[in-house]
């Protein structure tokens, strides 16, 4: 049984040069204490996707589809139900830690804050508890750091004082956006110990919104990769990394330096631009295996092994790859 | 050695701090010194705050050194005047890391790479627009690109318009600040290959600043890893890679992440206590004493001396008071990888 279903959910923005479709016909699956990667590069619409479910967009966004969590439809239930799950049942961590903590409030109270609202604590015991999670993000002398203000404390401890924040009414689901992006690579390490830790200890079911293959690789169960606001491919981590199918995950896979590996390959092109999708599918002008069916139509995501789906009429491994 | 294209030695570079109750300096260079030879790419790698962008400002010139001196070939250019300055300008040029603030809005990109030619007296006229043209087509630019401005143009294409800035005048040195880290995927990998057929083409050295270690490892020849303003460990790449010697340069490789699950999940990682030190006040002794996990072993001298850069052979040097001592920090070993 899973925690959460995502079936058929669409983004579309109206903006003055028309409609874009940010996501187009996303399902997904999130089941009790997974970690699910959702891998892409800017514009795909991997956090769009997360945001709609919370309702978080603008009003420009027409949001469709269905997202069932604990009974309850995500994007159909009334605004007083919806808050009581935004922040306490599923909590979003953002990318840019500096951005997202307000600069005029300690962090104890910005913590705090959460555990008033949602669990009617009292000032004493929100700080008590606060000083308790910044200690459980493993952040040193939390007794004086909870009276700090956020430009006090460096990039990797603010990042621990979000997921602290999110932690803190102890959420079913925690929906990390790039997480680790803004940091330098020691302290990345720290963060995703920190994720595997609160999974194995919490049973935290994590969503982690990514461009690092490496990032994935490292503590995802199951991968997502979209491109231009659809799904490509899915699979259980080792399946995906061993036997890629989309070219997109395959072009992914040889553009990042690693040793011993020769030459990068190179996908050609760009993203495209979401307002001006080409006819068949999104990939083909970058392909190189597209040929008049791709161009044409659009493929559906299809079975292709144990668990794993992809959107592509000529599935399988590069064959310069293999070689 | 044939004499090397740069030569940096001592250098140093203190900013005052003032103002708001805070007074002191902030040390973000203390005393680095690295050669580069012809033809060489040398990376420079370290985390934020390492000054390793502010060594690249100093080469350049764009900040005045605090001591030190920089040498272009063989010309010490640290104290010289910008208009004596202007013609070695020809010799050395930087990419940047942001390829939307480092190029002009109100210049087209043609004008934007026709420019350093045109201050130089380089080309004029018809002759500048074919070396443009030229230009363009190095760096797999289409050509009615040139009349097109900056904002037109996708984060890739852009960085390529400040490559072929950087190369109109043919220079012996490039400095490049990363100049990958703002792009995609997809997209790094096309311009990472455009700058190793581009170097193989015309020969320049490079001095590739970055904090990542894999594009170091797919680029350079040589490399250097700093930490809070000094240089803690240089080596081939190669070298450096299979045989990490510095505890930091250890914990820094350990924290990289491999896009390979099997191989990413069977890794020793080693993570780091604490945050970076301020360079207000950096450490006495050795300045990574504060995070390192070999401290005990190390200490008291760690706290005392601040151990010296020592070649241990091959061209591998090492900051390092357990190196010095002849043991061998072994916080994490490189998998054995067909390198």
């Amino acid at each position: 049984m899973s925690l959460l279903e995502v079936e058929d959910l669409s983004v579309r923005f109206d903006t003055d040069d028309g409609p874009v479709h940010a996501v187009d016909h996303l399902s997904l699956t999130l089941g009790e204490s997974e970690v699910l990667g959702v891998v892409g590069e800017s514009g795909c619409g991997k956090s769009v996707s997360f945001m709609s479910l919370l309702r978080l967009l603008p009003e420009t966004a027409t949001v469709n589809g269905t997202a069932r969590f604990d009974g309850v439809d995500l994007l159909r239930a009334s605004g007083s139900r919806l808050r009581q799950i935004r922040g306490r049942q599923i909590a979003f961590v953002f990318q840019e830690p500096m951005t997202s903590l307000n600069p005029a409030f300690k962090v104890g109270n910005q913590i705090g804050e959460v555990l008033r609202r949602h669990l009617g604590l009292s000032r004493a015991d929100a700080r008590a508890r606060a000083i308790e999670l910044l200690h459980l993000v493993r952040i040193p002398s939390p007794e004086r750091r909870v009276d700090e203000y956020p430009h006090q404390l460096s990039g990797g401890m603010r990042q621990r004082v979000m997921i602290a924040m999110a932690l803190a009414c102890d959420p079913k689901i925690l929906i990390a956006d790039e997480p680790t992006t803004a940091l330098d690579v020691t302290i990345q390490a720290g963060i995703l110990d920190l994720m595997r830790d609160i999974r194995e200890r919490l049973g935290t079911a994590i969503v982690l919104i990514t461009h690092n293959l490496g990032v994935v690789a490292d503590v995802a169960d199951r991968v997502v990769v979209m491109y231009a606001g659809r799904k490509v491919e899915e699979a259980p981590v080792h399946e995906l990394f061993a036997r890629p199918q989309h070219p997109y995950t395959n072009g992914l896979l040889g553009a990042v330096p690693r040793p011993g590996a020769g030459r990068l390959r190179e996908i050609p092109g760009r993203v495209p631009s979401l307002a001006e999708l080409p006819r068949g599918c999104a990939f083909a002008p970058r392909c190189p295996r597209a040929d008049e069916i791709t161009r044409s139509n659009v493929p559906d995501l299809r079975s292709i092994g144990p668990q794993h789906l992809v959107a592509c009429f000529h599935p399988g491994p590069d064959v310069e790859a293999v070689a | 050695m044939t004499e090397p294209v740069l030569e940096v030695e001592g250098l140093v570079k203190h900013f005052p701090v003032r103002g708001l109750g805070a007074k002191g300096v902030v040390h973000a260079v203390d005393g680095v010194s690295f050669r580069i030879g012809r033809g060489e790419l040398l990376g420079l790698v370290g985390e934020s705050g390492s000054g390793k962008s502010t060594v690249a400002n100093c080469v350049m010139r764009l900040v005045a050194p605090t001591a030190g001196a920089i040498r272009l070939n063989g010309t010490d250019i640290t104290r010289l005047s910008r208009r004596a300055l202007r013609p070695l300008r020809r010799s050395m040029h930087m990419v940047f890391q942001d390829p939307y603030s480092s190029l002009d809005p109100r210049m087209t990109c043609g004008q934007i790479v026709g420019e350093p030619l045109d201050v130089q007296g380089l080309a004029r006229g018809r002759d500048l627009d074919v070396r443009v043209s030229q230009l363009f087509d190095r760096v797999g630019l289409r050509d009615e690109l040139r009349f097109r401005y900056p904002h037109e143009l996708s984060g890739g294409q852009r960085q390529r318009v400040g490559l072929a800035r950087a190369l109109a005048v043919s220079p012996e040195l490039l400095v490049a600040d990363e100049p990958v880290s703002a792009l995609d995927v997809s997209v790094q990998a096309s311009i990472l290959n455009l700058l190793r057929d581009l170097q193989e083409e015309l020969g320049f050295s490079c001095l590739f600043i970055t904090h990542d270690l894999a594009t170091v490892e797919y680029l350079c020849d040589r490399v250097a890893v700093m930490y809070l303003g000094q240089i803690v460990e240089v080596a081939p790449t190669r070298e450096l890679f299979g045989n990490p010697k510095h505890p930091y340069t250890q914990s820094l490789l350990s924290a990289g992440v491999v896009p390979d699950p099997e191989v990413q999940r069977s890794r020793t990682r080693v993570v780091l206590e604490g945050d970076l030190p301020s360079p207000l006040e950096p450490p006495s002794g050795c300045r990574f004493r504060t995070r390192c996990p070999l401290e005990p072993r190390s200490a008291p001298q760690s706290h005392d001396e601040e151990p010296p850069l020592v070649d241990v052979g091959d061209g591998h040097l090492v900051a390092c008071h357990l190196v010095r001592r002849g043991e061998t920090p072994d916080l994490y070993r490189p998998l054995e990888v067909a390198r």
